[in-house]
Parts: structure tokens; C-alpha cells; sequence
């Protein structure tokens, strides 16, 4: 295995180190808290009733059995939704958008995907509970379905919304129409471009929708009080958006909602959308009580959100020294039951990684009979990847080039200009592809029948967005470090070793502890490999201002100016009277008596997040008899730009390419003909699981972030984006054919092959 | 799930005597990793459970080299591959209990409540029937006995009449120079549903160089297991050879009525139980001349 490749120059003393995980004693003991594990006084169990059709037209609704039944507290159906009872006028712009929102989280007039929520029961017991939902009766229209965007686009298909017009290119067109948005970017002279190449060639993909499969279903508990102060537990990854959707679904003031975010089994962009907290505080208004509502696996993958099955075409050209002359490409995302899909970010991850001087992007949104579509990992730069780079594989073939020298010829660097705009600051693509090309992987050989080895990088933006961080300093010279970041990857840690490094004190001194929305500053959702960078910004931020104000009162203390006090490596000192030394738990000590404790705090909304790019290469081998495929050897390449824990870098890196793995080969929503998912459940919905993997082989190049203070970037989502491309790519190579829809599953090889 | 009555008879007559009293509304709880996932799934319903792991006939795991191997219908998997006589005796019979659901499952799971589940694709059932296994049972009106073959009579369906309990499976003594071997294809490595598989038995002569007799049967690819009893007597009196392997194969082939569905597709499945007949004759033959 080879080491990491570290450019960053700077020594730390607690960054950079794998320390213990502060939340780890609770986690392997079975103590920590679940949403699944909240306890009330007279706590209620609801269920939701859901419809069975794909595409239907609600014409009546009868609860009137189930609220007769014993047992039964409350029911609710969408007319207890404040939406039913407002007019267009009375919500103006927001109408669309509310009228989405309201009707995801409970369908009105019609129910769009299978397991839409139609109504929901709370009471004594679960039984109880689905025994009510037997005396719902729901008579529905049966509608066809529309399940692809290729069905979804026709001009006769079947009309999911009378009332979604298409955004052409920003102008709403007068058609009802299943494209809710029509956008583009292009750059250069595409047309010049493709006279300019020796080599273009055009291919088809497709890849199918697939779940994010984190393992802790959805849960939420709410309590309505009696004075209108909404209390809810659940599994987040963004307690702060919860509370928003929340207070818009329900017309209540954001500041009479207090979200909880209990430990998360996992989210990966799908534990973002609110789909049960406005059903169990409307079930909690009604019958008084706290209402516990919990989804089964069958209702996670019928009724949240898979990632957009595509349809996608990529136009390449290529000069004969294999330079990219022009790229015209076409996005459609299936956006699920309610526009948007992640098309827009696809459509700017697309050719991220190269400088294409002449380029054409087009994407569409395209509303479709399954469940909404929900972020996951990279949102839509995994589904272009997989098109883009098979065309580069194909025609690195062609050009006869190596394809690792191909894309350092075509690398995007600083100052490469991106088709939607921006341009790049200090990037480490290149550094990554040598990495990947000096390792002993790339160059040993893969000898045998039937097998191939593929290559692929991967894009993604890594954001910054709002985060929030207090710190006190306790009495015994520690500090308590209170966040609003929901940890999923070991955040914790890497948070609290960003405020430690600061301070000048021991990471073991740091106890982080991530609280409700009452309790911490506005801090936006765990994702889009932001949590580390700006929550970690916050907290040196907040850092900064303990130490300020230690400063303060270390010069009060000894009847100095500020001026004349140095905090070096946490421990202050006058600049010019060596006699005048305390360390940061000396001073600690003397807080209470000195003017009282001390609390820094910081709310940032940094601009200098630091782009991420990965650079995989896998070894396959498949079985000519029966399409299985095996994955022999497996390495990932990332710049993390400065990995605060690296332990915790590599594990996102490992777990990015395990479902990248599972996405590219066995995962797959499977639908009836009349659109009813048919595999939800773990047994038929193919996660690899860990007899299919090999180990997974890291690298973690550093390539400081100029927007940090500690050179982090983000790494939770560019490991998930290769994995699609480079297995496809060593699949083709392996059985000399192409592989051009996903999942590469044995059946699907095995039609290739013959 | 709904309320449910439960029992644990410590006889096979309570047994019999419990689930008369329900009649189809009783079922038998072995290791519950089918019956227990369906009543909470809502995909049987039941009002009463009669949980047989307290009878000492159904927990019985004997060989005698006159009568052959005794399973009773509750023991678990794990019990039959731990067994010296069987892993000696009955290779082809440790491959299914050694791979149905995961080493979790497989403590619980019993080849008996493989049996009464009659899924199309029971791993545990082709290589039962490849042996020759015969099924006892009890019920109100004394024993009986049926061939493992002729167990399953639809998808989730069987022979078993109201009252009537599965008891044992016995499996003949191997003859000399035998061997089998059941392979199942599923796209990852554990925790799958057989998109087909084949078990295939084989007795070869004393050179080890033609087929004496052999049975074949097959898993996922028709409403029950399927018993490819054309493809086995194919070989009988054969030269071992790729040829009469690959008619066999063919001849398997033809006793397939896949359907397609989410685990695979029509084509696929014709196709894989070629490819498993061929390898799992080769193995079965491999261990008839005692090379594994």
C-alpha cells in the first residue's frame, strides 16, 4: 500500500492525527441515542397509510371506521394540512412550491408514486395502529404511469401535474408538461470544436434509480404543546432545514419549532427532506400526545429518495495528440413525483475535471411515478461521470493513449475556466492522476482471461454554506464545544481537533457536543462535504475569540495592555516580563474569580471551499459463464487538500467507492409494469455487502485548500463519483464490449457478451 | 402482524394434536427465519404458531450406514454441517446448509422449514431430491411418507394436509463411488436468492469412468423445485464425458420454466442451469472418485 502523498508544508500538533472519536464509547456500547429510542409520557405509535399505485386519482376518502377504533387518538389525512384551506392568492409566489411541499408529505387529489402517503393513524400501539389503516377507505382512479424520462418526455405521456409548465432555459412556456426545467451551458464554439477533432464519437447511457442505503430508517417524534411549541426528534443530517420545512408545511413560526437531531445511522443527502415530521405533529396536535412514527425498509425505498435513474448522450471530439476539442452532451433526471432532480449539478460536474474549450451541456428535469428523488453523495456528478469518462475510455482505445496521460493532458488546473463559469482556484487533479499513475497498482500487471482493469476521476464541488460553533472554558482548563453539525463521518473529531489546534491545547481538552436548534446558531445540513470545512472554520472562528478574549483577561490580570500579551501554543505570556507566564488551564482556573467565565462564538457562511477531485483504478474479472463480475483489486486517489483526520478521510474515501461499487453492479430499483418497485427490501435491492468487496486501497494526497485556515476541502462525496466509469470501463476491457446502462449486474454482462 | 395463539408441544402427537386444532390457520415454527419474516411482512397470516423445537424426533441428526442420514425437521443448519457423518457422507448435502441466508441465519434455519416453506428457490431442496430424500410425516391419521420430489406442489405450497406435520427427511446411505454437489448463482457473494440452482448426484462404476445413475434437480427456475429426472437417466450407463455431461445439461435446460422477474430473466435462468449442471456433475463426479 502506498503512503499518502502529503504536500501541505505547514506542521500541526492536533490536526492531521487520528485521534479517538469522542462518540465512540457510547456507539459500540448500544448506549447512544436513536431516533427509534425516544421514550415520552403517553407516547402514541402512528402509521401511514400509503397508496398503492404508482399514478391514481384520489376520489374519496374515508377515515371515518379507523378514527371510530379503539384505541385510535388521531387521524390525519391532507386536509389537515394548512394548504388545503389556503387559496393561490393568499400564498402567492410561494403557491408552487408550498403546494409540492404539502402534497409530498400527504397527497391531496392524486397520489403520484407507490407508498405516497394518503393519510396516517396514531395510537395505543402499532397494532392498533395498522389495524385502523385496514378501515381507511381510499377509492382510487387507476392512471397509467410514466417511470422513465424517455416515457416521461413524450409528447402523449402521461401528465403527472396539470399545473408544471416547463422552465425553457428560464421562460415558463404556456404547456403543461412533465419537464419542470430545461437549462444549459455552453462555452466556446462547440460546432469549430468538433471540425477542430480527429476522432468524435457519440454514445447513449442510461443508468437506473438507485437508494442510498444508509441503515437506520427514518423516524421522527413530535409533541405539539398545548401553547403551540412544536418539539420534534428525529434522524437529520440538517435539523435547521427540518425546522423550516416544518414551520412552511405547517404555517408555523420557525421559532415555536425545536428540531432534535438524535444519532443518524447514516443519510448520504437522503436524511434531509421532512417526510414524517409534519405527519406525526399533526398527529400530535390532534390527539394531544406524543406521536412516534417510524418507516419500515419497505416504505425507506418506496417512499425516500432514490438518486435520478438518466438518460444521457455525450458527443466527444478529441485531436490525435488526445486533447478534448468540443463536448455536447444531453442530461435527463428523472426527478421523481416533484421537480428536482439534481440535472443542474450533473450538468456542472460533467466535464469539471477537463479544460474543454468548446462545450454544450444540456440537462432536464423530468418528473416521473417514483418517489421524489433525494440528494445522495455528489448529487448527479456519478450519473455524468459514468457518460463522460466511457467516452474518454473509448477513445483513449481509439487514439491508442494511456488513459491516466490522456486526462493529465486534458487535467483542469488553476485558472481553468468551468463551463457553468467559475474558475478553478489551486486544484489537485494532476497530483491525483501522477499519484494514481506512480502507484504499484497502475503498473502491475493484470494477466488472465476475462479480466480488465479501468480508470476514472471524479468531480465534485464540496460547498460552505452557515454553521455556528460556542465555546466555554471549563474551571479545569477544558473547553465545551457546542455545534449544530449532525455527525455522521466522525465530525465530532475532526471539528473538535480544528478548535484544539487553534487553542493550543490537547484534542482530549475539546468536548464536542452537537445540540438542538434552540441551543446553537443557524448551521446548515451535514453534506455536500461541508461539515469539516465550515463548521470547522466556525469553530477555529470561535476559537479565535476565546483566545481574544483570554488575552484580555490575562492583561487585567497582570494590569497590562492587551498589546503587551502573547497566546502562543496555548500559553499566554507578557512580551516583555518572562515572570508573566499562564498556561491556557492556568488561566482557566482563575476565570470565575477574575469577571466570570468565558464562551467565544462564531456563525461564518465561508466563501473558500476548496473543489475535491478522486482518481480511481480497479482490476475486474468477470465470469464468461455466468456475467458475474468480481472486483480483484480497488484503488482510490483524493486530494483532501489537508486530511484534519485521516482515518476518518480514508473511511469516506472506502465507503464513497463501496457504493459506487454497488451502484455500478447489482443496485437497482426494479418496478412492476404498472410501476410498483418490486425489490424493496435488503435481500433484493443488491447492496454489495462485505464478502463482495476487496479491501480498499487509499491514497490521500494533500493539496492545501487556499480558502482554509487548515487547507481542508471536503471528502464525503468525489469517492462515490468514479467508482460508476472505471468498474464499467474494466468490465468492457475485460469482455471487449461496452458497457452503457447500469448496473452492470450478471445478466446485464451476459446479454453484452453474447 | 396480528395477535397469535402459541404453543410448544413436547410430542409429535400434542404437535399433531395442536395443529389439528387450527387446522390451516396453524402453522409450524422451526427456526421462525421464514415464518416469522412473513407473519410480521403480512404475507401469511396465522392464529396459531406451534413452535416443534421441543420434540426430540424433530431435533434428531443420525446416520446409519444400513438406513442412511435422519434430519429432524426442526434441526438447525449448523447442527447438519458440524456433523462428522454428515460432512463425510453427505458433501453435497453440507453445500446448501452451508450457504442458505449467512452464518447468523444458518443457526436458526433448518433444512425441515426449508422443506415446508416450498419456495421455488429453497436451496436446501434440489440436493434433497438429487439423493433420493424421502419426507416423514405425521399427522392425525398416523405417518406417511413422500418423496422429497413430489413435496412441493406450488410456490408456498405442499402435501402437507390440515393437521399434518413434517416430522424427519431421511436420506439414503451414499451407494459406493457417489458423489453430489449443489451450486446456486447469485450476483453478489451472500444474503441472495438463488437466481437458479442445481443439484446434481451422481453414482459412477468401479472405474470411476461411467455413470451408473445420477439425479437432477433444480431451484428458482419453475413454480417448485424441479426434479430434471430426464437429464439424470441420460447418464445412466454413459461414459463420462463432456459429451454426455453437456446432453445432460441441455436435457436440464429443457426442464426449465423460468419466469423473469427481479432476480432474473427468463434467458438468464435457462442458461445458468446449463452452466450449474455442467459444473455441479463435474464436482459430483469429482468426489464419486474421491479427488475432493
Amino acid at each position: 500500500m502506498t503512503s499518502n502523498i502529503v504536500l501541505s508544508e505547514v506542521e500541526y500538533n492536533v490536526v492531521g492525527k487520528r485521534h479517538v472519536r469522542p462518540d465512540g464509547v457510547d456507539k459500540v456500547t448500544g448506549r447512544a441515542q436513536y431516533g427509534a429510542d425516544v421514550q415520552l409520557a403517553g407516547l402514541l405509535q402512528a402509521k401511514v397509510l400509503r397508496s398503492p399505485h404508482a399514478h391514481a386519482r384520489i376520489k374519496s376518502l374515508d377515515t371515518s371506521a379507523a378514527e371510530r377504533h379503539p384505541g385510535v387518538y388521531a387521524v390525519v389525512t391532507a386536509a389537515d394540512l394548512p394548504f388545503a384551506s389556503l387559496t393561490r392568492e393568499e400564498l402567492g409566489g410561494d403557491y408552487q412550491r408550498l403546494k409540492f411541499a404539502s402534497n409530498h408529505v400527504l397527497a391531496t387529489d392524486k397520489t403520484l408514486f407507490k407508498g405516497h402517503p394518503v393519510a396516517a393513524v396514531a395510537a395505543d400501539s402499532l397494532h392498533v395502529a395498522e389495524e385502523a389503516l385496514n378501515l381507511i377507505k381510499v377509492e382510487y382512479e387507476v392512471l397509467p404511469p410514466a417511470m422513465t424520462v424517455k416515457q416521461a418526455m413524450k409528447p402523449n405521456a402521461s401528465l403527472l401535474h396539470d399545473d408544471l409548465f416547463t422552465s425553457e432555459l428560464g421562460e415558463m412556456s404556456d404547456k403543461p408538461s412533465n419537464v419542470a426545467s430545461h437549462m444549459a451551458f455552453e462555452a466556446g464554439d462547440v460546432e469549430q470544436g468538433f471540425q477542430q477533432a480527429d476522432v468524435v464519437l457519440e454514445r447513449e447511457y442510461e443508468t437506473a434509480s438507485v437508494h442510498q442505503g444508509y441503515i437506520e430508517p427514518h423516524n421522527s417524534t413530535a409533541f405539539w404543546n398545548a401553547d403551540g411549541q412544536l418539539n420534534i426528534w428525529c434522524s437529520t443530517q440538517g435539523p435547521f432545514v427540518v425546522r423550516t420545512n416544518v414551520a412552511d408545511i405547517l404555517r408555523h413560526p420557525v421559532s415555536k419549532v425545536k428540531v432534535t437531531p438524535m444519532e443518524i445511522g447514516g443519510g448520504f443527502g437522503g436524511k434531509i427532506t421532512a417526510y414524517l415530521e409534519p405527519i406525526a405533529a399533526l398527529l400530535s396536535r390532534k390527539s394531544g400526545r406524543p406521536v412516534k412514527l417510524l418507516m419500515t425498509r419497505t416504505e425507506v425505498f418506496e417512499a425516500s429518495g432514490p438518486a435520478p435513474g438518466t438518460w444521457m448522450k455525450v458527443k466527444l471530439g478529441a485531436s490525435r495528440d488526445g486533447r478534448i476539442t468540443a463536448a455536447d452532451i444531453f442530461l435527463a433526471f428523472e426527478a421523481g413525483a416533484y421537480p428536482g432532480s439534481p440535472v443542474m449539478q450533473g450538468a456542472a460536474c460533467a466535464l469539471a475535471c477537463y479544460d474543454v474549450p468548446n462545450a454544450r451541456i444540456n440537462g432536464y428535469d423530468v418528473v416521473v411515478n417514483k418517489p421524489k428523488t433525494a440528494a445522495y453523495r455528489a448529487p448527479g456528478s456519478p450519473q455524468a461521470a459514468f457518460a463522460v469518462e466511457s467516452v474518454i475510455d473509448e477513445i483513449c482505445e481509439q487514439l491508442n493513449v494511456d488513459p491516466l496521460e490522456f486526462r493529465l493532458r486534458n487535467a483542469s488546473r488553476e485558472g481553468v475556466r468551468r463551463v457553468e463559469g467559475p474558475v478553478f482556484r489551486r486544484i489537485g487533479l494532476v497530483e491525483c492522476l501522477e499519484a494514481a499513475r506512480n502507484h504499484d497498482h497502475y503498473s502491475a500487471p493484470l494477466e488472465g482471461p476475462y479480466r480488465g482493469r479501468g480508470v476514472a476521476a471524479g468531480f465534485w464541488f464540496n460547498r460552505g454554506f452557515q454553521s455556528a460553533v460556542n465555546i466555554s472554558v471549563n474551571p479545569d482548563g477544558t473547553v465545551n464545544l457546542i455545534e449544530g453539525s449532525v455527525d455522521i463521518g466522525g465530525s465530532r473529531a475532526s471539528i473538535a481537533q480544528q478548535a484544539a489546534e487553534t487553542l493550543g491545547i490537547a484534542y482530549e481538552d475539546v468536548k464536542p457536543t452537537v445540540v438542538d436548534t434552540d441551543s446553537i446558531g443557524y448551521t446548515m445540513v451535514t453534506g455536500g462535504s461541508r461539515t469539516t470545512f465550515a463548521t470547522g472554520w466556525a469553530a477555529i472562528e470561535a476559537a479565535e475569540d476565546v483566545k481574544t478574549q483570554m488575552v484580555e483577561r490575562a492583561a487585567q490580570i497582570w494590569d497590562a495592555s492587551v498589546d503587551d500579551v502573547e497566546y502562543v501554543d496555548g500559553v499566554l505570556s507578557h512580551k516583555s516580563d518572562p515572570e508573566l507566564r499562564m498556561t491556557f488551564r492556568e488561566l482557566a482556573r482563575q476565570l470565575l474569580g477574575t469577571g466570570g467565565g468565558i464562551t467565544g462564538a462564531s456563525n461564518v457562511d465561508p466563501a473558500g471551499e476548496g473543489n475535491g477531485f478522486g482518481v480511481h483504478v480497479v482490476d475486474v474479472e468477470v465470469d464468461p459463464d455466468t456475467g458475474k463480475v468480481t472486483i480483484l483489486r480497488y484503488t482510490a486517489v483524493q486530494d483532501a487538500g489537508k486530511a484534519i483526520h485521516p482515518s476518518y478521510v480514508e473511511g469516506q474515501m472506502q465507503g464513497g467507492v463501496v457504493q459506487g461499487i454497488g451502484w455500478a453492479l447489482n443496485e437497482e430499483y426494479f418496478f412492476s409494469d404498472q410501476g410498483q418497485m418490486m425489490n424493496s427490501s435488503f435481500l433484493d435491492y443488491r447492496m454489495p455487502t462485505a464478502l463482495d468487496l476487496p479491501m480498499i486501497d487509499t491514497v490521500i494526497v494533500e493539496v492545501a485548500n487556499p480558502g482554509h485556515p487548515y487547507g481542508v476541502r471536503g471528502v464525503g462525496e468525489v469517492p462515490i463519483v468514479p467508482p460508476l466509469p472505471a468498474i464499467a470501463s474494466a468490465i468492457s476491457h475485460a469482455i471487449g464490449a461496452r458497457i452503457n446502462r447500469l448496473p452492470a449486474n450478471p445478466g446485464a454482462v451476459l446479454e453484452a457478451m453474447s | 402482524m396480528e395477535a397469535i395463539e402459541y404453543t410448544t408441544p413436547k410430542t409429535i402427537a400434542e404437535a399433531v394434536q395442536a395443529m389439528a386444532s387450527a387446522g390451516d390457520r396453524a402453522r409450524a415454527l422451526a427456526g421462525g427465519t421464514d415464518l416469522l419474516v412473513q407473519l410480521r411482512g403480512g404475507r401469511r397470516s396465522a392464529d396459531l404458531v406451534v413452535d416443534v423445537k421441543d420434540i426430540p424426533e424433530l431435533n434428531e441428526v443420525s446416520y446409519n450406514p444400513q438406513s442412511g442420514l435422519t434430519i429432524g425437521a426442526a434441526a438447525p443448519c449448523y447442527q447438519i454441517y458440524a456433523n462428522a457423518d454428515v460432512a463425510a457422507n453427505y458433501p453435497g448435502l453440507v453445500d446448501s446448509a452451508s450457504l442458505i441466508g449467512s452464518i447468523q441465519i444458518q443457526g436458526r434455519a433448518s433444512l425441515g422449514g426449508n422443506l415446508c416453506n416450498s419456495a421455488p428457490s429453497a436451496d436446501a431442496i434440489p440436493p434433497m431430491i438429487a439423493m433420493g430424500g424421502v419426507a416423514n410425516i405425521a399427522g392425525p391419521n398416523g405417518t406417511r411418507q413422500v418423496a422429497v420430489e413430489d413435496f412441493c406442489t406450488g410456490p408456498g405450497r405442499n402435501v402437507l394436509e390440515s393437521g399434518e406435520l413434517l416430522v424427519s427427511i431421511n436420506i439414503p446411505a451414499p451407494a459406493p463411488n457417489s458423489g453430489a454437489n449443489y451450486l446456486r448463482f447469485i450476483p453478489r457473494n451472500e444474503m441472495d436468492i438463488a437466481v437458479a440452482g442445481v443439484g446434481s448426484a451422481v453414482v459412477l462404476d468401479s472405474s470411476g469412468q461411467n455413470f451408473v445413475s445420477a439425479r437432477i434437480a433444480l431451484a428458482s427456475v419453475a413454480p417448485t423445485p424441479v426434479f430434471a429426472r430426464e437429464a439424470g437417466d441420460s447418464l445412466a450407463g454413459k461414459a463420462v464425458s463432456d459429451e454426455s455431461i453437456e446432453e445432460a445439461a441441455r436435457l436440464a435446460m429443457e426442464a426449465a420454466v423460468p419466469i423473469t422477474d427481479m432476480r432474473g430473466t427468463v434467458r438468464q435462468r435457462i442458461h445458468l442451469v446449463g452452466v450449474l449442471t455442467r459444473r455441479t456433475l463435474n464436482n459430483a463426479i469429482r468426489r464419486a472418485r474421491g479427488e475432493e
